[in-house]
């Protein structure tokens, strides 16, 4: 194993656990809930994702090559923003607070009050179709 | 020198998991926790990865991967029965 390949393989870990340790620094001290999601959904993706790149780098340079990361890379990349989804319905649904600071803070509150959370206007009609 | 830089990242990783454990803790509602629960699932997939790196075999990515699927249906089964109040209709 040469010296660059080592540096090469060092930097994306260095890079990627940063980006995870600056994810849940954000988790634990944003102020309120629709800004605690940032952190987690976008940061510690990419810091998988750079711990996963290092991950292939040193395998691939040592053994033969392989692609077996690529599968939790990709898999990560599809399913984050899917729960992250959920989970901002979910905060919608149970009508939680926001700070003054949060960014559309006041059409939040007028969902609020006219009684119905935004949660209806964003899927109008299908919820009753389908039938439960 | 990359197992240095590999013990700091564990070092690094480790923190994120403490702070993590401490919003699932005060967490003032449930999504909060059930969002700190996800990014530890997602954290200790790393945790898994920077191992394997460490012992240099690749066997532990299969563990990996489980731990994502599992993380993944659990956030979500745990969203829909707080949206519906009900998992599969």
């Amino acid at each position: 194993m040469h010296n660059w390949m080592e540096w090469a393989v060092a930097f994306f870990l260095f890079l990627g656990g940063s980006f995870v340790l600056i994810g849940s620094i954000g988790l634990s001290r944003m102020p309120d809930f629709f800004m605690r999601l940032h952190g987690p959904t976008k940061a510690t993706t990419l810091g998988m994702g750079g711990i996963l790149l290092g991950s292939i780098f040193y395998f691939s340079l040592q053994q033969s090559i392989s692609v077996h990361e690529l599968l939790i890379t990709i898999f990560l990349l599809i399913t984050a923003p899917i729960s992250a989804h959920m989970l901002i319905k979910t905060a919608l649904h149970h009508q939680l607070k926001a700070i003054d600071r949060t960014r559309g803070e006041r059409e939040l509150k007028q969902g609020q009050q006219e009684g119905s959370p935004n949660i209806k206007k964003a899927m109008p009609e299908n919820k009753r179709s389908k039938g439960s | 020198m990359l197992e240095n830089v590999i013990f700091l990242v564990f070092g690094m990783i480790s923190l994120a998991l403490l702070l993590n454990l401490w919003r699932l803790l005060i967490g003032p509602s449930l999504p909060d926790r059930i969002l700190a629960l996800d990014t530890m699932f997602i954290n200790s997939i790393a945790l898994i990865i920077l191992y394997g790196l460490l012992m240099g075999s690749p066997l532990y990515f299969e563990a990996a991967l489980l731990i994502a699927m599992l993380g993944f249906v659990s956030t979500v089964a745990v969203c829909k029965f707080l949206l519906r109040g009900d998992i599969i209709e």
